[in-house]
C-alpha cells in the first residue's frame, strides 16, 4: 500500500511504518470539522455486535460531517433470510462511500473487499484482524511516551488468543530498538507461528512467566476470554492468572502507561484506576481521533 | 531420465511422466491425475526407485494424457521437485521442471475451520505462496492462516 485515498484496511499486515504514522500523524492533528466528509455515507456493517468498534467509528464520521447507515447484529436483517455476504456488499456499496465491516468469519473482510468497488475498513473478522484498534494501541502509545522507538513493551495475560497483542507485536517490529516481554501463563503463551513467521529475526523478544514490570515503558494487559476456550475447564484453571493491582503496579516506572483493550473483566484493580500510569481509558478515547483520521484519509487522501 | 531407470519400467508412445516424484508420493499424484478404478490408458508406476539426484523417487507414466496448468501445480505442492516429460513417439519432446506458483487459486483447502472458504458463502481458496525459513509455505488470501507445504490439503 502506498496511498490511503481510496485504499481498503483489512490487515496490519498491509502497512508499513510510513503508513502507520501518517494515520498517527493525522490522528493527532485532526479536530472535529462538520464540513470535511458532509455528504459521505459509511456503511456500518456490524454481523456480530461490537459496541466500542462502532460507536467509535460511528463517531468520527459523525465528527467530520458525515453520516452513517447500518445494522449491528444481524436480527431483523435479510442476512437472516439467507443473503450471502457477497449480495449485502453489492447492495450497500451501491448506498455507501465507504464500509466499515465486523465478520464472525475469518476473511471476510478481505472478501468484502476484492468485492466492493468502495474502500472496505476491517473493524474485526473473527479471531485474524482489527487494524484500527492496533493503530489507536499504537497512537496511545505514542501519545504518551512521545515515540515508538527504543520502547520496552510488556504484553500480559492471554496472548494465545489475543488478537491485539498478535497484531500489535507485528506492527512494533517496523519500528527500532522494541523489546517485547511476553508475560503469560505456558497455556497462554503466544503462538509459536508468531513468534517464528512474524517476530523472529525482526524484534527483540522474551518469553516468561513472572509479572516483571520495574523496567517497562508500556504493560498491555489482556482480557483472558471464555469464548475463545475449547472448554470450560482450561479457562477457570487460567483465569486470573495475572491481575494488575496496586501491589504489581508499585513496580512501575513513574513515567510508564497501563493500557488495555477493554473491556476488561477483573484483570485490572479498580483501585488502579487512580494511579497516573493508568490509561486505558484514554486508549478507548482515541479511537476516535484514530477513526476520524483513517475515515479521513482513505475518503480524502 | 536417467538409463538405468529405463531399463526398469517400459515407455509410452504418448503421453506425460512425471519423473522424481518425492519417494512414496505416487499414489497422490495418480490421485490428482485423477487415476482410479476404471481408468482406460496405460500407467506405469514406479516406487523407491534409485534416484542419482535424491537417493529415491518415484515415477509415473501415463498413456495419452497431457496435464493442464492446475495439475501441474498440484503436483507442485506435494512434490517441488518434480519433473514433467512430454512425450511424442517415444520421446521427450518437452522437460519441465514443476514450478510452485505464487497464487494457488481453487486448489487447497484451507485448514482454518473458521475461513470463509470454508463457510455457506462459496468462496473459491485463494493461497499466496511465502518464502520461510524452513522451506516455502502458503497464506491463505482471505483469512491469512499460514499452511506448511507438508500440511497441505488438496480440493
Amino acid at each position: 500500500m502506498t496511498a490511503w485515498r481510496g485504499a481498503d484496511l483489512i490487515s496490519i499486515r498491509d502497512l508499513g511504518r510510513e503508513e502507520i504514522e501518517k494515520v498517527l500523524d493525522r490522528a493527532q492533528t485532526i479536530r472535529p470539522d462538520s464540513s470535511l466528509l458532509r455528504g459521505r455515507v459509511m456503511a456500518s456493517l456490524f454481523f456480530e455486535p461490537s459496541t466500542r468498534t462502532q460507536l467509535s467509528f460511528a463517531t468520527a464520521m459523525e465528527r467530520l460531517g458525515g453520516s452513517v447507515i447500518g445494522f449491528s447484529g444481524v436480527e431483523g436483517t435479510s442476512i437472516q433470510k439467507g443473503e450471502s455476504l457477497y449480495d449485502t456488499i453489492k447492495m450497500v456499496e451501491r448506498y455507501a462511500d465507504v464500509i466499515v465491516i465486523r465478520h464472525p468469519l475469518e476473511g471476510s473482510a478481505r472478501f468484502a473487499a476484492d468485492v466492493a468497488q468502495i474502500p472496505v475498513i476491517n473493524a474485526g473478522d473473527g479471531a485474524n484482524q482489527h487494524p484500527s484498534q492496533t493503530l489507536l494501541d499504537l497512537f496511545t502509545i505514542r501519545r504518551f511516551c512521545g515515540r515508538l522507538d527504543g520502547l520496552s513493551i510488556g504484553m500480559v495475560g492471554d496472548l494465545k488468543y489475543g488478537r491485539t497483542v498478535h497484531s500489535l507485536a507485528t506492527a512494533l517490529t517496523h519500528f527500532e530498538g522494541v523489546k517485547l516481554r511476553l508475560i503469560s501463563p505456558p497455556l497462554l503463551r503466544m503462538p509459536p507461528r508468531i513468534l517464528e513467521e512474524e517476530l523472529r529475526g525482526k524484534i527483540e523478544f522474551e518469553e516468561t512467566e513472572e509479572l516483571e514490570l520495574s523496567d517497562l515503558d508500556v504493560v498491555y494487559m489482556t482480557r483472558i476470554q471464555r469464548e475463545r476456550f475449547p472448554d470450560v475447564e482450561e479457562y477457570e484453571r487460567v483465569k486470573g492468572a495475572y491481575i494488575l493491582d496496586l501491589e504489581a503496579c508499585r513496580q512501575l516506572k513513574p513515567e510508564a502507561i497501563i493500557l488495555h483493550p477493554l473491556p476488561r473483566v477483573g484483570e485490572i484493580d479498580p483501585e488502579v484506576d487512580r494511579l497516573p500510569q493508568a490509561k486505558y481509558f484514554e486508549q478507548a478515547a482515541s479511537g476516535v481521533p484514530v477513526r476520524m483520521a483513517l475515515l479521513s484519509l482513505i475518503l480524502l487522501g | 531420465m536417467e538409463e538405468k531407470e529405463e531399463l526398469k519400467v517400459s515407455k509410452i508412445a504418448e503421453g506425460t511422466v512425471i519423473d522424481h516424484i518425492r519417494a512414496g508420493r505416487a499414489p497422490l499424484v495418480l490421485k490428482i491425475l485423477g487415476i482410479e478404478a476404471g481408468f482406460p490408458d496405460s500407467v506405469i508406476v514406479a516406487m523407491n526407485v534409485r534416484s542419482t539426484r535424491y537417493g529415491k523417487k518415484d515415477i509415473v507414466k501415463v498413456e495419452g494424457q497431457f496435464l493442464d496448468e492446475e495439475k501441474i501445480n498440484k503436483i507442485a505442492l506435494i512434490s517441488p521437485q518434480a519433473t514433467i516429460n512430454i512425450i511424442r513417439s517415444y520421446k521427450v519432446v518437452k522437460k519441465d521442471q514443476v514450478e510452485l506458483p505464487k497464487r494457488l487459486v481453487g486448489i487447497v483447502k484451507c485448514p482454518n475451520r473458521n475461513c470463509i472458504t470454508n463457510s455457506p458463502e462459496g468462496v473459491e481458496t485463494i493461497f499466496h505462496t511465502e518464502a520461510s525459513a524452513g522451506g516455502p509455505r502458503l497464506r491463505c488470501h482471505y483469512c491469512e492462516e499460514s499452511v506448511e507445504l507438508a500440511e497441505v490439503e488438496l480440493l
